[in-house]
């Protein structure tokens, strides 16, 4: 899906988050929105998600004005910082949940749920996590866990917070290799929020360097790296 | 020839045992002198008489009539404290707004104001001699020396036990997980019913608790708007005032030791309910 922010800005109470940013994101994309914190780049991820608001201007899915719509409405997949794992229930309960949670008319069966929760964690490879609670898994498995609910709703796009941002070093190299075959295979518009340029570099299609609520740049990782745009950008990435 | 040495590592924060059983007999003996004590006592005078007589004080028409009084106000009362809480925490904790800190003192107030001072306020309120009061007594629904104005009182002073256990609770959690549900479809009360309630139901169980305990025990606020009527209005703390003023002491501890037994029995049911979900407990804390 094609997602267009058209001067989008935002402010809490006198203090803007954003100032009115425009981008223009192309279906299919793998996008990293990259700053530093107090940025921006998670306020927008939220706007995009439906969990924040603008105080003006417009969000665009495949050319429709999304600005109204509710959080449930817009069908984004949602990977929190934290996972946010419902942490009273099993990780078959945890994927299945946007499933249950659909009206009676368009809930899949049973039987269905339970066939697309096996095969969300066959994807994930980690077929046999079922039965435990998030409490028992590591930070990886966790995320890998948030990503599949994520994906159990059939999503129009894939909107990930800092989503390697409390793991280790090892296991952040190999969950940006599943996070890039999972978009791969899906064919998901996905962005990703991250502070960490390297991994903003390596992952994505198209890097949107972000600072103190304006966008610095958008470009291809070689392009950014090559031309950086400004003084910001060209400090930024060789930190 | 070796020389083979040991050592013994005290752990940092172990203290030495003469300490150790230092703290913990002072502990044990504050226990014994504060609480056991007065709990034995109790029991004890109450059935210094033998268990026929203590029974016998108990079988009465007002005393029969004082304790189904307190259970139906712990049964009013307390799910509307409930339900109440739940929805002032929910507000506080999930939604940023002005006037937080204000709100929070608000449901802080039973706690700082006299009991006493509560039950004047209410029997102002809606006493004959009010405008409102007035008007519901000639309609034949009288507020104050009645069940109505006992349980507004008690209300009032149990209502922030509810509150004060999720608010801490439901701070700790954020609101992520409610945050996940919504962006995976959840309707909000859908959210509050699989998400929300299900991770605070501990918190609700002490608060619940400890709110039931005190319905049941209050004294002051209910002394003042009940009019202490024998066999009406009446309740159970009120009875055994009553009662002991009277010098009926074997009565009045048969009623204290009904009373404590109630609040036995609820901490009791915590304990069980406590044991029998504790993996469940340890499970949900830590994510």
């Amino acid at each position: 899906m094609h997602i267009e922010i058209d001067e989008i800005s935002k402010l809490f109470g006198a203090t803007a988050a954003l100032h009115p940013v425009s981008l223009s994101l192309p279906s299919g994309a793998l996008v990293a929105l990259l700053g530093p914190s107090g940025s921006g780049k998670t306020t927008l991820l939220r706007i995009l998600g439906g969990l924040e608001f603008p105080t003006a201007g417009r969000v665009l899915f495949d050319g429709q004005d999304a600005t109204g719509l509710t959080v449930q409405e817009r069908r984004a997949g949602f990977v929190f910082q934290s996972y946010a794992l419902f942490r009273h229930m099993t990780v078959f309960d945890n994927i299945a949940y946007g499933l249950n949670a659909r009206p009676r008319g368009s809930r899949p069966p049973a039987a269905e749920i339970a066939r697309r929760v096996t095969r969300l964690l066959e994807l994930i490879q980690l077929p046999d996590i079922g039965s435990r609670f998030p409490s028992q898994l590591s930070g990886g498995q966790r995320q890998r866990v948030a990503l599949a609910r994520a994906l159990a709703i059939e999503p129009r796009m894939l909107l990930l917070d800092e989503p390697f941002g409390a793991l280790d070093a090892k296991v952040r190299k190999e969950l940006r290799q599943g996070l890039r075959d999972i978009h791969d295979e899906t064919g998901l518009t996905t962005i990703f929020v991250t502070h960490d340029q390297e991994e903003a570099m390596e992952l994505a299609d198209l890097v949107v360097v972000m600072s103190m609520g304006r966008i610095e740049q958008i470009g291809k990782p070689a392009d950014i790296r090559a031309r950086p745009a400004t003084q910001f950008v060209r400090d930024f990435i060789s930190a | 020839m070796s020389e083979t040495r040991t050592f013994t590592f005290r752990p940092a924060t172990e203290e030495t045992p003469v300490v150790r059983w230092l703290l913990i007999g002072l502990a044990v003996l504050g226990i014994a002198i504060l609480v056991a004590a007065p709990l034995f006592v109790v029991f004890a005078e109450a059935l210094a008489k033998g268990v026929w007589t203590a029974v016998q004080s108990l079988g009465n028409r007002d005393a029969l009539s004082a304790i189904k009084l307190t259970l139906m106000i712990a049964a009013i009362s307390v799910p509307l404290n409930a339900a109440f809480g739940i929805a002032a925490a929910w507000f506080i904790t999930k939604f940023d707004f002005r006037g937080k800190a204000f709100l929070i003192t608000l449901i802080d107030l039973p706690f700082s104001v006299s009991p006493v001072v509560a039950g004047l306020c209410i029997v102002l309120m809606f006493g004959a001699n009010s405008l409102v009061g007035g008007w519901l007594v000639a309609q034949g629904y009288p507020i104050v020396f009645a069940l109505p104005g006992i349980v507004l009182a008690t209300m009032f002073v149990t209502f922030p036990f509810v509150a004060r256990e999720l608010i801490p609770v439901m701070i700790e959690q954020g609101r992520a997980e409610e945050e996940a549900a919504l962006t995976l479809g959840a309707s909000g009360w859908r959210t509050f019913w699989t998400v929300t309630l299900p991770n605070i139901r501990w918190a609700l169980l002490y608060g619940v608790l400890l709110c039931n305990a005190r319905a049941m025990g209050e004294f002051g606020a209910v002394a003042v708007v009940s009019g202490k009527i024998r066999g009406q209005t009446a309740t159970m703390p009120i009875t055994i005032e009553m009662l002991y003023n009277e010098y009926l002491s074997i009565a009045a501890f048969s009623m204290a030791a009904v009373l404590t037994a109630l609040a036995l029995v609820t901490l009791l049911l915590k304990t069980a309910l406590e044991l029998r979900h504790a993996d469940e407990l340890a499970a949900t804390r830590r994510h």
